[in-house]
């Protein structure tokens, strides 16, 4: 096994961080969703390639800016996601019902997606694929530039809220102990769809910083439920910052596993830190 | 009188509708006589191999329908049975289990690729059913006397189809001195891959970087860099499915274009669709150019493939490997049941032993190791957004000749 050169190591790790990025992006959702509303959302992940093909059938086809679909996507995956709630909290699921219950839904939407746009992988051609930094020898393609900064704004964004607002406040509370919150006024109700709607909105921002990034097909996003909820775990269920930090974590960890041993060794790095995290701090996934 | 000449055109009027129906009512009657004869079969509808099993499903399609507007087989219509293995090799074994058990299908027709196909076939032979199978990508896996592979790669393709890759790029424009070997874990690639190692040393090259992933890996960005930092002179990439284009997203992305580069068995149409794809190697045993489209039947294929590719929306409508090795499979059976005029499946296998298949990939054998017969694979090249044979020269697209950047 030879070392490689600082160039591939800081390239690797570079890539390393916008794949990170989008993991914390896609985690974002899925944690609050999991931490706040005890619903384990695996349609989220749905979700985010329904709204990579609209970004894709509207760039490619309509001829948008991939960028203005998001005035669709979100609110289209607001509305897809306070419906999902309304269903879970209408029948009371426990969160163990909420992942067979979403995890149905995933197999709906693949199958609506394989029917619209076939199984076939398609891939997004706009001028941003062309776009990027140089940094020295080092490149900074704009999709992942962009993926990265959306990644960040949004989870600082929700860590405000949180944080300082009353309707994060209220949140917190009713996930710490609903009754209690519900005795102090707080409309859980509508929280909850607010939330849920955030939640997959997200998902929504998220798919369509993979359909700049990459080419997209169906079944894709099987390969991306273990290692967002290895970020969600690591980060922490219902923080707004962890899934971010634990992915680029995680992203960074696989990258230069793969610079630097086989890249067949990348996944054991994510499953070994989530391994290594549920042993030694199990109260992180209640 | 009025009423008796009513009833005269009355009667008239209903003669000729009781004949008019009971003309239509001729062929329905005919299939009648014999119960349809069902051929089952499981394919990927759904999950990571579904890009390519929505090929097979409509080659079968169209095929199935063709067969039954030439009478079907055997004086009886003929009914696919197909059912869904979500890409899971688990799965299709027990719907073949289904398919032979409970829906008592008449013959069986393999699944899309090798996981599936080795589990169709440890079912057919508990049954001593024959299999016709196209998509095997790992020919010494299978001992079963009654399996019939329709994609010819030859009983050992990871010396042979590998060498033949090789001997077009030394008789190519720019033959490699170094190459690097990047590849999935996949069994039929990973074992094709290291064949391809193994030639690499015996031709004198130098194998400058080795890389494997796992299948369904998402991020290439690493990997990409890796073969950038080596330098190679080609790059052979051991992909099936989105691998390819995702490794070309990921040169992309760091301005690298490999100098030659080769993809095992990428998703049809996908990757000849990419601009960065141009140039791109692979290996067929079909495509449509002469002299494959001369071949009986192959040009109706063609059209009719086009018409229903564009219908059901695929991205790429082109007949290539896939779609042929699918027409090659139901061809074989067609011929063994035709020949022996039986559904036996002794009988049939007998046949297929002894007898050689006229498909449109050429004239077939199963005498072979592993019922496997010629290597019939041919080295193309992504030139103008087309798939053109280059390599032998006398299977080469009119005009067409290997290029290199």
């Amino acid at each position: 096994m030879s070392f490689p050169s600082w160039t591939l190591l800081a390239q690797s790790i570079l890539s390393g961080v916008f794949a990170g990025a989008l993991y914390g992006l896609l985690g974002l959702g899925l944690g609050l969703s999991w931490g706040l509303l005890r619903t384990i959302n695996l349609a989220h992940f749905a979700f985010a390639f329904l709204s990579a093909y609209i970004c894709w059938q509207l760039s490619a086809v309509v001829k948008w800016d991939p960028l203005l679909t998001l005035a669709c996507v979100v609110p289209l995956m607001f509305a897809l996601g306070a419906g999902l709630h309304w269903l879970t909290d209408r029948f009371k699921l426990t969160p163990f019902s909420s992942l067979l219950l979403t995890f149905g839904c995933m197999g709906i939407v693949e199958s609506v997606m394989q029917t619209i746009w076939t199984a076939d992988p398609r891939k997004l051609e706009s001028h941003y694929a062309e776009l990027k930094f140089r940094l020295g020898p080092l490149y900074l393609p704009i999709p992942e530039v962009l993926t990265l900064l959306l990644a960040v704004g949004i989870s600082l964004g929700v860590w405000a809220v949180l944080r300082f607002t009353d309707l994060g406040k209220a949140l917190r509370a009713s996930a710490e102990d609903a009754p209690v919150a519900a005795a102090f006024g707080i409309d859980q109700r509508r929280n909850g769809f607010l939330l849920a709607g955030t939640c997959s909105a997200i998902a929504g921002i998220a798919g369509v910083c993979i359909a700049l990034s990459s080419s997209i097909s169906p079944s894709q996003m099987y390969t991306w439920v273990g290692v967002v909820f290895a970020a969600v775990m690591l980060g922490g269920l219902g923080s707004a910052l962890g899934p971010l930090v634990a992915g680029i974590i995680i992203g960074v960890s696989e990258a230069v596993t793969m610079a630097v041993t086989s890249p067949s060794w990348a996944p054991l790095v994510s499953f070994a830190l989530l391994i290594a995290i549920l042993v030694l701090r199990p109260g992180r996934v209640r | 009188m009025t009423t008796k000449s009513t009833f005269h055109r009355r009667t008239v009027l209903a003669a000729a509708a009781g004949s008019a129906v009971a003309a239509a009512a001729l062929p329905l009657a005919a299939w009648a006589q014999g119960a349809p004869i069902k051929i089952g079969s499981t394919l990927a509808l759904t999950g990571p191999l579904s890009a390519t099993a929505q090929v097979h499903k409509l080659v079968g399609e169209i095929y199935v329908d063709d067969l039954n507007r030439r009478g079907g087989l055997l004086g009886r219509k003929v009914e696919w049975v197909l059912k869904d293995d979500q890409s899971k090799a688990d799965l299709a074994r027990t719907l073949y289990e289904q398919l032979i058990t409970s829906d008592k299908v008449d013959l069986l027709m393999g699944p899309y690729a090798t996981g599936a196909i080795l589990s169709a076939v440890g079912v057919a032979q508990r049954y001593d059913k024959v299999l016709v199978h196209h998509t095997l990508g790992v020919p010494s896996l299978v001992k079963y006397e009654r399996q019939f592979p329709a994609w010819s790669l030859g009983s050992d393709p990871g010396t042979t189809t590998t060498n033949t890759v090789f001997e077009a790029l030394a008789k190519g424009p720019k033959p490699p001195k170094t190459v690097a070997v990047v590849t999935s874990k996949f069994p039929s690639i990973h074992f094709m891959s290291m064949g391809a190692r193994e030639v690499i040393k015996k031709r004198g090259l130098q194998e400058v970087l080795f890389l494997e992933w796992e299948f369904g890996n998402r991020d290439f960005g690493p990997i990409a860099s890796r073969v950038k930092d080596a330098k190679p002179d080609f790059v052979w990439v051991g992909a099936i499915g989105l691998d390819g284009n995702l490794l070309l997203d990921a040169m992309k992305k760091i301005d690298y274009v490999p100098p030659q580069h080769f993809y095992l068995y990428p998703a049809p149409g996908p990757l000849v669709t990419l601009p960065e794809a141009n140039g791109a190697l692979s290996v067929t045993i079909f495509e449509e150019h002469a002299p494959f489209s001369s071949r009986p039947k192959a040009a109706d294929f063609i059209k009719t493939y086009h018409e229903r590719a564009a219908k059901a929306n695929f991205p790429d409508t082109s007949v290539e490997v896939q779609a042929a090795a699918s027409f090659t499979a139901w061809q074989i059976l067609e011929a063994a049941v035709v020949a022996t005029k039986s559904l036996d499946d002794k009988v049939l296998a007998d046949w297929l032993k002894k007898n050689r298949v006229e498909t449109i990939q050429g004239s077939l054998r199963f005498d072979g190791p592993s019922n496997y017969g010629d290597d019939l694979m041919r080295v193309k090249q992504v030139q103008n957004g087309k798939w053109q044979v280059v390599y032998p020269p006398e299977f080469a697209a009119p005009g067409a000749k290997m290029t290199a950047k």
